[in-house]
Order: structure tokens, then sequence, then C-alpha cells
């Protein structure tokens, strides 16, 4: 990750669009970065953090989204430049903040980096974060490809400074996670100097305290801020035109979407037919230019995901400007040629010239595709979502999903963000009946715990990450304790943000930087909050069900924190605690009565039945040796010894 | 930088798997290869919950012009490095064509509905003839198991790249390889990487 350094100005690398980021932000000498870990975001807080003492970039992992924006804030008050970056929904969390610091206006140039998730592919919502730059009236930017990602970062902290407020740049996971060629500029020297001026008078931007007060007063000056930025835009070269003088149809796109388009026009032959508008510059858009281009045709399609929101803002323009450009006929969401949900691709953007253009496109023999299909659908087993093997989310929902069974009284889990939100799925046995936003399950658990006046017996139980913990689940859980809420809350404590790869956290001795740093014990917070709280090992089944029912029987609010650190951390994979095997004259196979529990119902990828010997086997390669199964085998046939 | 000769420009070439068998790391390097060569590279994939046991896939847009989209269109791949045989077989179903070309890791990754007994696994040879089928070349090779001569299964992938420089169809070089390797890779692991590439060339001729 480090190679990000390595390099002279005018060098060619192949960057992961969030290290091409990361680089802009460095090029353009960022101070400040602050984000909580989301995908697609996650590799350019880490990218920095990697490189932090080398340029002296304070960099942290925040205990949420809105606090990133607050510390990144910070900096940028102080007159440094400075950065914040999370996943679609971070833009929400943050959202109540943004409101304040885009009317109070910035000083160091502040970039907010939004990075969506089109098509869910890592997320639990395809949530749009363009309408927060709309919303709150701020500059939204988005990158076309890898080049524009890093250039585009530079560019958005000049613009920044220039107007004085916050710009947002929205990159989305197939620009994030995708991998391109990219020209490095140049690092700069430069002096880093902090100092937060707040002598001079509230209606003093740089000299005075910084605040939205007096709002309309304020208000007026950011829209003010927009009107320069929109300048800038008209004159910006990541707006680009390619194609015939006058086409037949005009396709304005922008993000990834940009690829998409001139790939489509490739493959469809129609470079003489359509003319491809890249908007780089998407909000407020920049009318001189839009004008120039809507005038070229009377045909227009929007090629861009999710909701229309470029499709949206350019029928606007097109109705400002109908007296000068005349009617246009547009294809695009609202029309039905564009899907308004999933992810965009080229093939897409065929499907939507071929029906404008009536054009025929066949990408393979049909004959071919069937029988690929038909082979494929018979011949490669679906791969349902699995925790991994040895993972301790296995061994906790097994155990609560027992409990819960046992108990009888039809109670429920309410999940929460993280691999653990698998547990919606069979590979931890449908055990949650609730997903939504980070820290929900417990305030939702919270409401449930008090519908006993109305007849509700059945037990609340609420899981929750040690991460997402830190992040939302705090207030929840005080307003739980407060009203008294009758629940019992399970902490997952894995020791790490697990699902986006280890990131730190304030209950971990360590810091984004990898320096030391105080860890907040999670069962201290609770104890000082009233709760009554029990600590057990997921690997300790039995133990961990005995401990569920006494909190089931105590009224009020419960904690269990099941500790034990995630299978693929590092200090997890470096060693098996457990040699786990398959006795073979113990194991009776369909004869037992257990039904295959291990394979059948447990399914740890690490265990497998030999259909010859009809016995269960442990898998070598898979098993990391957490013993979990042994705990789990009615005839006692799977058997652990300690590794020494 | 010299500028090299695509059978087809982009060259499109899936590396798939399942999650955890190091696909990312593999398309990463195949990607570093070829942009040393001065090609433009563009690699998409997918990270996060698709880890989790389900099957991944890295697209690698190859070209002597500027980025491809991170997504290889419906039946455009020229080219399949499969790390699990039934994952060719998905892959096939969206991204093949008569044309495509696919090596193919013979060890196979049982899917959890596998294990609990709800679907079936096929035979290998039944896997090789529908790949013969839908394919205009085909390699099946024991990487893993060699790998695992060589004591580490994940050395499976480097042979696996070893054989798409083999068959000859991209500018893959062993020197880019050492180089692209030798940025992150200590002396003694870089020679027994350099080892799995060599013996992987050496399966495809």
């Amino acid at each position: 990750m480090s190679s990000i350094l390595r390099g002279e100005a005018g060098t060619r690398h192949l960057l992961m669009g969030n290290e091409a980021i990361a680089r802009g932000a460095l090029e353009a000498g960022v101070c400040v970065a602050a984000g909580y870990p989301g995908t697609p975001s996650s590799e350019i807080i880490e990218t920095l953090a990697g490189v932090s003492a080398q340029q002296n970039v304070y960099v942290e992992w925040s205990v949420n989204e809105k606090v990133a924006m607050e510390v990144a804030a910070a900096g940028s008050f102080a007159g440094l430049r400075s950065m914040c970056v999370m996943k679609q929904n971070g833009v929400n969390v943050g959202s109540d903040f943004l409101l304040h610091l885009a009317i109070t206006g910035t000083r160091g140039g502040m970039v907010l980096v939004a990075c969506d998730d089109p098509g869910a592919l890592s997320s639990a919502n395809e949530g749009e974060s363009r309408h927060f730059a709309r919303m709150l009236e701020i500059p939204l930017l988005e990158p076309a490809d890898f080049q524009e990602a890093k250039d585009m970062i530079k560019w958005a902290f000049e613009l920044s400074e220039e107007i004085k407020n916050v710009v947002m740049v929205r990159s989305v996971t197939r620009l994030s996670h995708a991998s391109g060629n990219v020209i490095f500029g140049k690092l700069p020297e430069i002096e880093k100097k902090a100092f937060f001026h707040h002598e001079g008078s509230i209606m003093d931007p740089l000299q005075g305290p910084m605040s939205s007060l007096p709002v309309v007063h304020k208000h007026d000056q950011q829209q003010e801020k927009l009107k320069q930025a929109v300048a800038r835009y008209e004159e910006s070269a990541f707006n680009a035109y390619s194609g015939p003088r006058s086409p037949e149809l005009l396709l304005v796109t922008g993000s990834a979407c940009y690829l998409y388009s001139k790939e489509a026009v490739s493959l469809l032959g129609v470079e003489d037919r359509v003319g491809l508008l890249k908007l780089g510059t998407t909000w407020p858009l920049p009318p001189k230019l839009l004008e120039k281009y809507l005038g070229l045709t009377d045909k227009i399609l929007v090629v861009e995901e999710v909701i229309p929101f470029l499709e949206e803002n350019i029928k606007i323009s097109a109705a400002e400007f109908a007296a000068r450009v005349g009617p246009k006929t547009f294809f695009g969401k609202r029309e039905g040629y564009i899907p308004q949900v999933g992810e965009m691709n080229s093939d897409r953007v065929v499907s939507a010239l071929s029906k404008i253009l009536s054009l025929e496109y066949e990408a393979v023999p049909e004959s071919y595709s069937q029988r690929a299909l038909e082979l494929s659908n018979s011949g490669a087993p679906g791969r349902d979502l699995t925790f991994c093997a040895g993972c301790p989310h296995r061994a906790s929902f097994w155990t609560i999903h027992n409990t819960l069974q046992m108990d009888g009284r039809q109670g429920f889990v309410c999940g929460d963000i993280g691999c653990y939100s698998l547990a919606m799925l069979p590979t931890g046995f449908n055990t949650l009946k609730t997903l939504h936003a980070m820290g929900s399950g417990i305030g939702l658990a919270s409401g449930f715990g008090k519908l006993a006046q109305f007849g509700m017996q059945q037990p609340v139980v609420a899981v929750v990450g040690d991460s997402t913990f830190f992040h939302a689940a705090l207030p929840a859980l005080i307003n739980a304790i407060h009203h008294q809420s009758d629940i019992t809350l399970v902490v997952l404590d894995n020791s790490g943000t697990a699902m986006t790869g280890f990131q730190s956290h304030p209950g971990l001795a360590v810091d984004a930087t990898g320096n030391q740093a105080p860890a907040i014990d999670v069962v201290k917070v609770c104890q000082a909050m009233g709760a009554t709280v029990r600590v057990s090992d997921p690997f300790e089944p039995e133990k961990t069900q005995q401990t569920l029912f006494e909190l089931f029987e105590i009224q009020g609010l419960k904690v269990l924190v099941l500790k034990q650190m995630c299978a693929l951390s590092p200090e997890k994979k470096a060693k098996k605690m457990f040699e786990v095997s398959v006795d073979e004259t113990v194991c009776i196979g369909q004869a037992c009565g257990c039904n295959q529990l291990c394979t059948r119902i447990f399914k740890c990828p690490g265990l497998n039945w030999d259909k010859e010997k009809q016995v269960s086997k442990i898998d070598e390669f898979i098993c990391v040796g957490c013993g979990m199964c042994a705990s789990i085998c009615p005839s006692g046939a799977i058997r652990k010894k300690e590794v020494a | 930088m010299n500028r090299m000769n695509l059978p087809f420009d982009p060259y499109n070439v899936i590396i798939t798997g399942v999650g955890g068998q190091g696909n990312v790391m593999a398309s990463r390097i195949v990607g570093n290869m070829l942009s040393r060569k001065g090609l433009s590279v563009t690699i998409g994939e997918t990270f996060g919950a698709s880890q989790r046991g389900g099957s991944v896939m890295s697209h690698l847009r190859i070209s002597t012009g500027s980025s491809w989209s991170p997504q290889i269109p419906n039946g455009k791949c020229h080219l399949i490095i499969s790390l699990e045989p039934t994952e060719a077989m998905r892959v096939l179903a969206t991204y093949g064509n008569p044309n495509v070309k696919v090596l193919c890791n013979t060890r196979p990754i049982h899917a959890i509905g596998v294990i609990s007994g709800d679907q079936q696994y096929p035979d290998l040879d039944e896997i090789t003839a529908w790949v013969a089928e839908l394919s205009e070349a085909f390699w099946f090779l024991d990487a893993t198991e060699k790998a695992m001569e060589l004591g580490n299964p994940i050395l499976g992938n480097i042979m696996m790249i070893g054989a798409a420089a083999g068959i000859g169809v991209l500018p893959l070089d062993r020197k880019d390889f050492e180089a692209a390797l030798a940025e992150n890779l200590s002396a003694d692991k870089l020679e027994l990487n350099l080892k799995a590439y060599d013996l992987g060339v050496g399966m495809v001729q």
C-alpha cells in the first residue's frame, strides 16, 4: 500500500481508485484525514494511515462519520487542508453537522469523499449521497476514471479553498475498488501550520468565530460561493464532449457510467451517431456548458446509477433553456430506458441505445448463451454467503438461536451492521429478524422491550459488533437503560472492525496509524450505565447458553459480551487453537440420530461429509481449529486436542 | 514504453474463484506485470461481504489505449483463469463465447449447500467436458496439489499465472513477474514464487 509514495512525478502506476484518491489528497498537501470504515471507502484512510508518518498527516478512524466530519472541519478551521471519508450512508450520519458546516463555510480546503455502492455489492442499501450536495448546497464532483480520481481530489481542495466551503467528491464501488493506470503529480513541500483565528467579528469568515449565525446572511454567502463554483465548472476540463458535431442522440453521463457508456457506443459502433457528454462537475450543473451541448440535438439519453439525479437536474436546465434550445425528448429513468435500481454496466447502456436507435445487438450466438446458462445452472452449485471457518459469530448465533428455541416464547433477535448481518441467512441459522442502520438493532430492541403493556411476552435480544457498539449503539443503549426496557444486548466482540478489514476502533489499544491508544472497555461502559453485564466465550456454548438463560430471568437491561477474536485476524491466523479430528469409529453417521448436525445444520466450511464412509470429516486446509464442532457433536466423535 | 500487439484490444481476462482464494492478489500481479509493459490495465473487482464464501471475480481489461470499464460486457471474455472448477462454469454462462480460452485449477471448494448435502458437486470429468464444449481451448491444472508439494496451497495461484504466461496470448514476462513481486516479497519467498511460476509455465507446455 505504501507504494503510493514510490515514484516521481510523471511516472505511471497501477492504482486502486481509493489509492488514487489518497494520492490526490497527498499531492494536495492534506494535513488531516478522518473517516469511519465502510465498503467501498475504507482503503482511502488505510492508505493515508500507512504514510501518515512520512508525510506528516494526522489520520484517524473516528468513532463515526459525524465525528469524522467534525475532526476534519477542525483542521480546516485551523487553516489546514482536511478530508473526511465515508461510504454512502455515512453521509446520512454526518449530515446534521454537514448542514451547519455548509452554511458556516471553511478555511483550509476541506473535501468530503463519499463512496456510494450502487447495486449494494457490500451494503444493506444502495442509498445515494449525491442529493446531499443539492440539499445542503455544496459543490459536487464525480470522477469518471482513475486518473480523474486523483486529479479531481486535488482540484477539489483548490476549489474549496477558493470558495471557502466544503466540496463533495463522490466515488462509486466500481471506481473505488477497481484499479487503473494513474500518472503521478508532485508531492508538495509545504509548511503545515495550524492556528484557529477566532478574535474577529462573527461576520468575519476568516478571523471570527465559526458558526452558521446569523443564518440568513451566511446562507446568502453560501449561495454566492456556489455561484463561484459554477463559474469554475464552466471552464473545467472534467467536463468533456466527444462525438460528431450534430449527433442524432446526446448521451449525458458521469462517474463510472462514463466508461460503460463509452464502451456501449463502441460495442454498437455508433460513434458517428451518438455524442457523449461526460460531466465531472455534477452539482450545480454549469448552465452555459449544458446549453451549448443540449443545443446539438433534440434527443437526450442520461446514463447514471440508481436515482435520476443528473437526469432531473438536466431536465430542469432544459426547461430553463427551452426558448433557446427548443423542446427535447428525454430517454432516461423516468421514460424506462435506464433502470432505477441496481448498478450500471455496458450491457444496460447497449440495451438503452439499441432501443432508441432501433439496433439489433447479440453479444454471442443465442445457442451458445442458452447452453452455457443451462450447464452452469445444473453444474455450478450456488455459493450462499457463509461465515468463515472458525468464525466466532457462527458459534454465537448457534447458541443464541438454540437458547431462544428452548425458551419457547418465540423470542427474536434485532440485527445490526457487520459480518454478523449474515445471521439473517442460514449460515447464522436465520437468527436475525430485523436489520437496518448502524446501531438500529439496539434502538429497535429498546422499543420492542417497552411493548409488554400491550401484551408482548416475547424475549427481545439485540446483537451488536464491537465497532458498531461505539459508532451508534451507545445512545440507543442509554435510551433502553433509562426507559427500563426489558431486553438482552449481546455484544459480539471480535476485537476489530472485521468486515471492512480490521480497522481499529475505540475499544482497541491501538489507533489507525498503529500507535498505542487508550482502549474503552465495553464491559465497564455498560456497567457504569447500570446494565447487568456478563462475559462469555462463544466457543463455550454450554456456558454461554446457561448465561443467556440466567439473563432472560432478570428484569431490565442485560448485556452479554461474547468475546472471541475474528478467525481472519492476523493473531488468530498465526496459530490453531486445536487440532480437530473425527474418530471414524465413533461417528455413526446416519445411525446417530443427530441427522448430520455438524455438516447439515452447523455447516462450518471446515467440515465435510464423506459420502463413501458415511462419516463426518475435517478439511485440513479450511479448518482453523476453533474446536466448536467438537462441542456440538452429540456422540463425541469430533475430537479436539489443544495445540501446544 | 514499447507497445504490444494484443490479439484483441481490449483483451479481456476474468480471474475467478471463491472468496479467500487470493483472487485479488492474483489480479493485481497480472495487472502489474502488464502495466509494466506500458499497457493500459483496468481491473474491476468486488470485495466485502462477497468474500465470505461467495464467488468472486476480477475483470482485467488490457489495452494499448486508455482505461476501459471495470466490467467486461456479457459474452466478451477472451481468457478465463479459474482458481476453482465450478466457478469457470459460472463465468462461462455470462461472459463466455465460442472463442474463449479457459485455464482451470482442478481443486474444488465445496459450497455450503454441498457440505450440507442440499446440492451435488459435479465430477471433474463432467466439468471438463462442459468447459470443452463451451471454449476454444482449455487447460485443467492440478495447481493446488502441486503447490502443496511446495508447501503452500496459495502458490497454486502463482502457477496459474505462470500457466497464463505459458499459453502465450498475453505479453506476460517472467522478468515483470519478478519485478512485480520484488516490491513486496523477501528474497527467499520470491524464489519460491518464481519456482511456482516456472512450474505453471511448464504445465501448459
